[in-house]
């Protein structure tokens, strides 16, 4: 390997940030009294609790699974601490006290000014004349019938809604993460679109701001009901960093009849040093379900932090005619590894299916993609097109796709195509030929290679996620 | 053509250059001056496209010995972004493909890249795109040409005349012309001979590195050399490929030097 693409991968990560929070922490480990401890003091109705106990009991018969091509040390369950509440953070009055080199990361990423506050804790009221952004947001889809929230504000709120539909597209005894997280789930977010009701803004969870950090097992639930649309938006591209190593999330959507969810993820979380020490353990079930007739999911994600990435955003294709679409964007570098990927369960009747992959291993990284494609004997006419296409920096890394296609109905359509490509030094002498310097020329190429995914993405994000690739590779190939 | 006042633009002197350990040019030597077209001829293996890309700077390929003087300053000690800035362009024989990068995006950060260098305005997309339309009539070449992806789903015709009209963007002192010529049909060979003798003047250089006397019929070279184990073996004008085509390699080999013509 040229001393130009060595130089490229071995970038240290310069932009991690520890912030620090007092909080009131529960002995470590877990059992009965743990969960009951949880559930007392956020305050929890009986229903939640027995929720919680009976996604540990089925957890505590669960085997944690080894199939994914990644490797990490055994957990240990006992070590951690299952329940944190962070004292509120002093606001900060103004920019001018939030730690400038923070403000450069966000400078350099291109993050929203308004962001930028949120992200650095500053109050929003002080930067914008007292016209507080989240209030703004707030009011706005309030108007409309929109709830948006905590899970927590949401089950004392609006029980019945978290009661019909938590665990209702990832059953407590799921899978191992799911089953844990069931059990332990600190806080997230619940949206509710009412019947009819396009949503008019993209939701993010920073209009959420002034609420407290979700935490390590956080549990995302969105409702669209009939002819209800919402595009939301996860993550930002600022670098998180956390001292809980493992995550796990669980994130549900529901579909009903001609109701749209759009789901986007950027995620950067701490991906470990150079040398893979440290970084996040983000071992995520998301999933969707197209319940009813013309409804469709959609997740775009952008995966370029944690030391292990593993989660398959899912659709469960329902109802008849539903659509369910799957982009995606998986950046490795140094010793990172993800294995990731989607489920398209058919259903219903000419249900659709896309899948577009895009894997980008760099370093030592090990960057897999994994699909299932199942069209049950019911789905008459479905179709499925996927695509995996991975691209490898440098001769030390890894890239490998395991698609799993299983139709049991001869009406369905399944196409499958995939390609591994290469950035080398032919490909960069053919930039600099043109007077092109190598981490430009990474940068388009990159940005080429992932077009398809960057354009699903909201705008302000595709931008956003743009740079953070070229950030993320920068020194990575030259 | 060859000019009076013509001013050295290269000047190669026993060049020694391999790789991987293995030896491929075995002291070349070559003077290349202002509106001459010099033609490199030889077999596969020769070292005529190692010599292409020895001058371009694949960093594949280390130089262990001889010079390379380029309007003489040192090429040699120049990363290959900047050779090509100073005006060194090399038309590749296998062109890569950018998959998702539209060619006006990549050609215009290319020539932006290479403006910039040379102290001249960068243009903006709009500017751009009535500028390349205009270089493009040059080529024969249709506008959706422009929103594909660089290179992608080209036909072999296409990627060459996309190095052309790189070619005729960057405006370079010295141009090599890497096997051009091959996988061309006639049609495309005479709009891409076509393009090149229009962008070439008394002020610049033309290489052609070639295997076949064809390309020559449209471009009307003032030197022949003819390569050999990794050296040039004879030197004469444009009769010396028509005696190429005519008796073959083989023939170079008994006759080595015995007809080189006088050369400047």
């Amino acid at each position: 390997m040229s001393a130009v693409l060595q130089s490229l991968v071995n970038q240290p990560y310069k932009h991690g940030f520890v912030t620090e929070i007092e909080s009131d922490i529960a002995p470590k480990g877990l059992n009965e009294d743990t969960i009951r401890l949880i559930s007392a003091k956020k305050n929890e109705p009986e229903w939640l609790l027995s929720f919680r106990l009976k996604a540990y009991q089925k957890w505590l018969t669960m085997t944690e699974p080894d199939w994914q091509n990644v490797q990490y040390p055994k957990i240990d369950f006992q070590a951690i601490s299952y329940y944190s509440a962070p004292k509120p953070k002093k606001k900060l009055a103004s920019m001018d006290e939030v730690d400038p080199e923070l403000l450069r990361t966000f400078e350099k990423l291109g993050v929203p000014m308004h962001e930028r506050a949120a992200l650095a804790g500053v109050a929003v009221d002080v930067i914008f004349d007292s016209v507080s952004v989240a209030t703004t947001y707030k009011q706005k889809l309030a108007e409309v019938g929109i709830i948006f929230c905590s899970i927590s504000e949401a089950v004392h709120n609006h029980p019945e809604l978290i009661q019909k539909y938590l665990g209702s597209v990832v059953p407590v005894g799921d899978n191992y993460f799911a089953a844990l997280n069931s059990a332990v789930f600190t806080d997230g977010s619940f949206c509710f679109i009412p019947k009819g009701v396009k949503c008019p803004m993209d939701l993010s969870t920073y209009f959420r701001i002034n609420t407290e950090s979700s935490g390590q097992f956080e549990r995302t639930l969105i409702v669209a009901e009939e002819g209800a649309s919402v595009s939301y938006l996860e993550g930002c591209t600022a670098p998180k960093f956390d001292t809980n190593q493992l995550h796990a999330a669980v994130v549900e959507l529901i579909a009903l009849d001609d109701a749209d969810i759009k789901y986007s993820t950027v995620q950067n979380w701490y991906a470990g040093d150079e040398n893979g020490v440290g970084g996040i353990y983000n071992f995520v079930t998301k999933r969707g379900l197209a319940k009813g007739r013309n409804s469709r999911i959609s997740w775009t994600q952008v995966e370029t932090g944690s030391a292990i990435t593993w989660k398959y955003p899912s659709c469960i294709l329902r109802g008849d005619n539903s659509v369910g679409e799957f982009y995606s964007v998986a950046v490795t570098n140094n010793y990172q590894q993800a294995d990731t990927g989607t489920k398209m369960i058919h259903l219903g009747k000419n249900t659709r299916s896309t899948i577009v992959s895009k894997g980008i291993s760099a370093g030592h990284s090990n960057s897999s993609y994994r699909g299932l494609v199942r069209i049950a004997p019911t789905a008459d006419g479905a179709r499925n097109y996927s695509q995996c296409d991975s691209m490898l920096i440098g001769d030390q890394c890894g890239a490998h796709t395991f698609p799993y296609i299983q139709v049991r109905n001869n009406s369905a359509k399944v196409e499958h195509e995939a390609s591994t490509s290469k950035i080398g030094e032919d490909q960069l002498f053919y930039f600099s030929q043109r007077g092109i310097d190598a981490e430009e020329a990474v940068s388009m190429i990159i940005n080429g290679f992932c077009k398809d995914v960057f354009q699903q993405l909201p705008m302000e994000f595709a931008v956003e996620a743009t740079k953070l690739l070229s950030f993320k590779l920068e020194g990575s190939v030259g | 053509m060859i000019y009076e006042n013509s001013t050295t633009i290269l000047s190669v002197q026993g060049l020694h250059a391999s790789i991987n350990g293995t030896e491929i040019l075995k002291g070349m030597d070559l003077t290349v001056k202002s509106g001459e077209i010099h033609a490199i001829m030889g077999l596969n293996g020769s070292g005529k496209s190692t010599f292409a890309k020895v001058l371009a700077g694949h960093s594949a390929y280390e130089v262990t010995a001889g010079s390379v003087q380029f309007e003489g300053k040192n090429l040699l000690e120049l990363p290959p972004e900047e050779r090509a800035r100073a005006g060194v362009f090399l038309a590749f024989q296998y062109p890569i493909e950018i998959p998702g990068v539209a060619n006006t995006q990549f050609l215009r950060l290319a020539y932006n890249t290479v403006q910039t260098q040379r102290g001249r305005e960068e243009l903006d997309p709009l500017e751009f795109d009535d500028f390349v339309r205009e270089k493009m009539k040059l080529l024969d070449m249709k506008p959706d040409f422009l929103d594909r992806s660089v290179n992608e789903g080209f036909s072999g015709g296409e990627k060459k005349r996309n190095e052309i009209l790189q070619m005729a963007l960057l405006e370079p002192k010295l141009s090599i012309l890497d096997e051009t010529d091959s996988g061309l049909d006639i049609d495309a060979l005479k709009i891409v001979a076509n393009g090149v003798n229009q962008l070439t003047n008394k002020n610049n250089a033309t290489i052609l590195v070639t295997h076949y006397q064809r390309l020559l019929d449209y471009i009307v070279p003032d030197y022949v050399h003819v390569m050999q184990a990794g050296r040039i073996v004879m030197t004469g004008g444009k009769e010396l490929a028509l005696e190429l085509e005519t008796r073959g390699y083989d023939w170079i080999s008994t006759n080595k030097h015995s007809i080189a013509g006088e050369v400047a």
